[in-house]
């Protein structure tokens, strides 16, 4: 079970987040009326094998959207970071 | 009879001071605390207890622990009967009842043993080479009859009775496993700090040392270990779990953990607990296990692993025949020669595969009389329910050796580490020359290997590297390391096994995997048949798929395999282990959560007095609502019927307090709900609610609802109560991920808001009656207009919005005060004869209406289909504008929302059903469209519903069908407008 380090509340199961998809992902700028690049947004990712940047909510905690630097193969967590930018309020946990 | 004849008159860690009753095939048997159940029925002289998978043919005990792949047997009865228990893991209890299984009328004799005679036709693949003909059909006729041949115990078909925990657990480091190597591992991480959990199958601890005649430190190894786990038990930061298998190893250090706590009572108060354990390091100290030798007729009772010879011997004090004869390929057999003599049995031979052998293990042999025959090999058995004696050869095959008489052949083909949870954790086995087995390869630096599973046998070994090993765990997790003393193991030999795969062929089948009757020469047949790679191997002679996972058979049969292919056994590679271990009771898995359990339970605030009004409840998601309330014994439609016209006649009250609400504030809350919805919302003024839809953004309706503004940066948004979660997460997501711009925060407070809809034309009068400080006039409160007012002096708000096209209010209080506000509403309708309706009626009225909901807006429909494509301002963004105009969302030939109406009024409609042209139900007819929402309307007078339809618009007033197949249904059905009541909206606005 993959444990995911969470800014605000720690370590947790995964079980306590939704899973998001890939967070490298930027949504087009309101003035583009192009459909194949709203499609490719909304459509197309890439499957990659190695480390992947990708959204979790922590549904069952704070509901934080998150950052989290995975590696597909070995499921080891190199970072992760609220996906807002912001810092955790109160300092460092 | 006498009692437990072969029972040694001393020795072992049984307490012979009482005895166990027990019942084994309906016969009473005494055993005694301490003893397993094959320990107990081999004791009693039970040496055939079981019959074999396909062949019926008789077993017996093979080994003493989880590897066991003959002595299986149901155990218990009723419903607690549980089929293919291993005797050699089962603890004796108290009233334990037993039987055997796969064998009628008994083990000794079985008449299901003709399978035996056609064994030739029985091989690999037969089953399905034979029964395939005459197609699918055929196989699935035969399979039945097959699977009762060749059938195992039957569990019991009555729900369990027992009780099933799941407990989460934490620690610093794990240590699987609590041999030699194990226990030091413990010791020396919780000496170093750490909190460390100390996990062990067996009911005793000690693994390997509870079987061997060690001395550690000058003392029987039996007391060191008692010691050893005293200090463990003593220390506040170790947790010890026996009876407890590690059956899986997952991500980030999770490992799952059975133990069976109630293994030993028929009734225990808790069966087993399931762990999940989360540690930041793993020692495996998982051990090792003895493999058989692969020689005609290996499968008669009587032939044991020698280890599992010693074992009897030396922890329960049971003889297992009185003529043992050793076959080995490697030194640890001797021990069970030598153990054996020490305890008075006789010893008839150690027959050994290899030439050159330690003068030291001789003279040993010599010293106690015991015969020694080098270079030579057990070739065939005879005897059939019990060994009368061994047929030797020379270990080369080439030359015919002597009979020997014997009633139990004890044989040792090696040591082969337990590398299954190593294997979970992605480390690929490696095949070690120097011992004939795979060994751990590279793993996750968060786990450890000591000890035996290694491939270090000696005693010496596993102490010092268990200790070190355990320090290095604590010093990973963060402690820092304290050096534990060694104690001394004393001299020990190794092993050295020299590799002996098969012996030349004799009269019988030479088994490879007992418990699946797979045998030597099913492995050549797949290799002649091209099913060379260990999986296709594995499949098609389905080795190593029983409940043992092959733990016993999997090297030789790789070992096998590979001389056949002429490669190395690193060539042929093994099998990937996957959790559980071992087998897992599926209860353990639901744990306490069943029945009611199952799930949460979300309780309106009205609750207790929907139940004491008697309504009848519906599950919706994990809302309990009231979906009508009888009177005097009325059914369903009767009951709903009379609520609909009653609400449409005068008034009603319902529960809302499942809608999603959400709070929204902040200086951006106007543009993010524009950029949310697909209409206009910038300008909403205060005091106001307005009707939205929201896209998701490929274009595809996502929810719909109402927003109203309470202050300059206040807005209260209701979701359908299906779409509340997803609706909150996509709103999180954009606030949080794509606009972190914005300056806005969203709550959610469905739980802080009960909420309750008054409809019908009679409802501005009953609120009129209750509510103060809010002039619900309409001039002062039109159609659309909130406020804040009281009820019975408890602050509510008060929107004037309609489900239900009746002039309607919906009123939101503090959820405590739910309740009092709704009695206080129900009092003030009391003269306008106000009922209360649930969930049927909702539906009804707003079908009646055509308002559309969740089952309209099933994730495929767009605004264009249910005729909203106005609404949308397209000069703004908003999340799914550019795909909404996709080419196949504005076709003009996707079904449109429809209103139909039953030809025959009494005729009700079903939803799902397909909308075609002709009455008949053929395949491949043209499917217009579906019905998505059916009721009864008192309004119309008939049965109505809302679907979807190509080319609604302009067929109205045709007649089509809808079809249900699966209910062989077909109604007759006119097409309409989707709204059936007050067309013009002047109900709800004046
Ligand atoms: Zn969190």
């Amino acid at each position: 079970m993959i444990r995911i380090d969470c800014p605000q509340c720690g370590v947790r199961d995964y079980t306590e987040f939704t899973y998001g998809g890939d967070a490298t992902l930027q949504r087009p700028t309101s003035d583009c009326d192009d459909q194949i690049i709203w499609h490719d947004y909304v459509y197309q990712r890439e499957n990659p094998r190695g480390l992947l940047r990708e959204l979790w909510q922590h549904s069952q905690g704070c509901r934080c959207w998150l950052e989290v630097e995975r590696n597909t193969v070995t499921h080891d967590i190199q970072s992760v970071q609220l996906a807002s930018g912001g810092s955790v309020s109160g300092g460092t946990r | 009879m006498i009692e437990q004849p072969y029972r040694l008159p001393t020795g072992g860690l049984i307490d012979r001071s009482q005895s166990v009753d027990f019942v084994y095939n309906e016969t009473y048997y005494k055993g005694h605390p301490g003893d397993t159940l094959a320990s107990a029925l081999m004791a009693n002289g039970e040496h055939v207890i079981a019959r074999s998978f396909k062949y019926h043919r008789p077993r017996g005990v093979f080994s003493a622990g989880p590897e066991e792949p003959s002595a299986l047997l149901t155990v218990g009865y009723g419903p607690r009967r549980e089929p293919n228990t291993q005797a050699t893991v089962q603890p004796l209890y108290q009233g334990l009842v037993s039987s055997s299984q796969n064998c009628w009328p008994s083990p000794r004799f079985d008449l299901g043993a003709v399978n035996s005679l056609i064994s030739p036709f029985l091989s690999a693949g037969f089953y399905y080479k034979t029964f395939m003909w005459p197609g699918l059909k055929g196989w699935m006729q035969y399979e039945k009859i097959i699977r009762k041949a060749a059938g195992m115990g039957e569990a019991s078909r009555a729900p369990d009775p027992d009780r099933y925990e799941k407990s989460q657990g934490f620690c610093d480091v794990l240590v699987v496993g609590a041999g030699p190597a194990g226990l030091m591992a413990a010791s020396a991480a919780a000496l170093s700090g750490a909190r460390v959990w100390l996990v062990d199958e067996q009911l005793r601890m000690g693994g390997q040392l509870n079987r061997e005649t060690y001395l550690i430190d000058g003392m029987p190894a039996t007391e060191w270990v008692a010691n050893k786990v005293q200090a463990l038990e003593q220390n506040p930061r170790v947790k010890l779990l026996t009876n407890a298998t590690v059956f899986g190893a997952y991500d980030s250090q999770t490992l799952g953990i059975v133990e069976r706590c109630g293994a030993d009572a028929f009734q225990p108060d808790t069966r087993q607990r399931l762990w999940l354990l989360r540690t930041a390091q793993v020692v495996l100290a998982t051990g090792s296990i003895e493999r058989p030798l692969v020689f005609s007729n290996n499968d008669r009772p009587g032939v044991m692993q020698a280890n599992a010879v010693r074992a009897y011997n030396n922890q329960y004090g049971v003889r297992c025949g009185h003529k043992t004869l050793v076959f080995t390929n490697n030194n640890s057999a001797y021990r069970t020669a030598i153990d054996l003599a020490n305890s008075g049995q006789t010893v008839t031979a150690v027959v050994d595969s290899r030439k050159q052998v330690e003068p030291t293990l001789l003279a040993q042999l010599a010293e106690l009389g015991i015969r020694h025959i080098g270079g030579s090999a057990v070739q065939d058995v005879r005897g059939k329910l019990s060994i009368k004696e061994a047929q030797l050869i020379s270990s080369d095959g080439s030359q015919l050796g002597e009979s020997i008489e014997c009633d139990c052949i004890a044989l040792s083909g090696g040591w082969s580490p337990n590398v299954q949870l190593h294997s979970m954790v992605g480390s690929k086995p490696l095949f070690s020359e120097e011992h004939s087995a795979f060994v751990p390869g590279e793993m996750p630096a968060e786990y450890h290997s000591a000890g035996a599973c290694t491939g270090s046998f000696a005693l010496q070994d596993c102490l010092s590297q268990g200790a070190a090993i355990g320090t290095e765990a604590a010093v990973s997790a963060g402690f820092s390391g304290m050096e534990q003393t060694v104690p001394s193991g004393g001299e020990d030999t190794l092993p050295a096994t020299e590799a002996l795969w098969q012996v030349a062929k004799g009269k019988g089948k030479q088994f490879v995997d007992l418990q699946h009757d797979v045998a030597a020469s099913d492995i050549e047949l797949a290799h002649l048949e091209g099913y060379q790679s260990v999986e296709h191997l594995k499949r098609y002679t389905t080795l190593g798929m029983a409940g043992d996972q092959g733990r016993s058979s999997n090297v030789n049969a790789l070992a096998l395999m590979a001389q056949l292919r002429e490669e190395p056994i690193a060539a042929v590679g093994t099998t990937t282990f996957r959790p559980p271990l071992s087998p897992v009771a599926l209860g353990v898995f639901g744990g306490l959560d069943r029945g009611q359990h199952y799930r949460p339970y979300r309780r309106s605030a009205m609750q207790a007095w929907h139940d004491a009004r008697g309504a009848v409840l519906q599950e919706v998601g994990l809302w309990r609502r009231a979906q009508y309330y009888p009177v005097g014994g009325e059914s369903i439609d009767e009951a709903y019927q009379r609520e609909t016209a009653q609400v449409r006649a005068k008034v009603g009250i319902v529960d809302v307090s499942s809608l999603g609400k959400i709070q929204i504030n902040g200086p951006d809350s106007p543009e993010f709900l524009n950029r949310l919805y697909v209409n206009n919302w910038l300008k909403l003024p205060i005091g106001k609610a307005r009707y939205g839809v929201m896209l998701r953004e490929d274009g595809i309706a996502l929810d719909d609802g109402t927003t109203s503004r309470w202050g300059e940066h206040d807005f209260l948004m209701t979701t359908t109560t299906a779409n509340a979660g997803p609706v909150m997460t996509h709103m999180e997501h954009l606030l949080q991920v794509v606009w972190p711009e914005l300056r806005v925060r969203v709550s959610s407070v469905t739980e802080h808001w009960a909420g309750m809809a008054v409809a019908g034309p009679l409802s501005r009068e009953t609120l009129q009656g209750c509510v103060t400080d809010l002039d619900l006039s309409n001039e002062a409160f039109p159609f659309m207009a909130v406020g804040e007012g009281k009820i019975d002096n408890v602050p509510v708000r008060v929107l004037r919005i309609s489900f239900s096209g009746e002039m309607a209010y919906e009123v939101y209080a503090p959820a405590d005060y739910g309740q009092g506000v709704w009695e206080a509403i129900v009092r003030a309708g009391e003269i306008h004869d106000i009922v209360p309706y649930g969930t049927e009626t909702l539906g009804a009225l707003r079908i009646e209406k055509g308002h559309v909901t969740g089952a309209e807006l099933d994730g495929r429909v767009t605004l264009g289909d249910v005729g909203m494509l106005g609404m949308a301002n397209p000069k703004k963004d908003f999340i799914g504008r550019v795909l909404m105009n996709r080419e196949g969302i504005l076709d003009p030939k996707r079904p449109q929302l429809t209103g139909l109406k039953s030809v025959n009024p009494e005729e009700p409609l079903q939803a799902g059903a397909i909308l075609v042209n002709t009455p008949e139900m053929a395949a491949g007819v043209d499917k217009l469209g579906h019905v998505s929402s059916i009721t009864y309307s008192p309004e119309v007078g008939g049965n109505i519903g809302l679907g979807f339809l190509r080319d609604a618009a302009e067929r109205r007033g045709e007649r089509i069908f809808a079809a249900y197949p699966l209910r062989d249904k077909i109604v007759e059905v006119e097409i309409c407008d989707p709204c059936f009541v007050d067309a013009s909206g002047g109900r709800m606005r004046d």
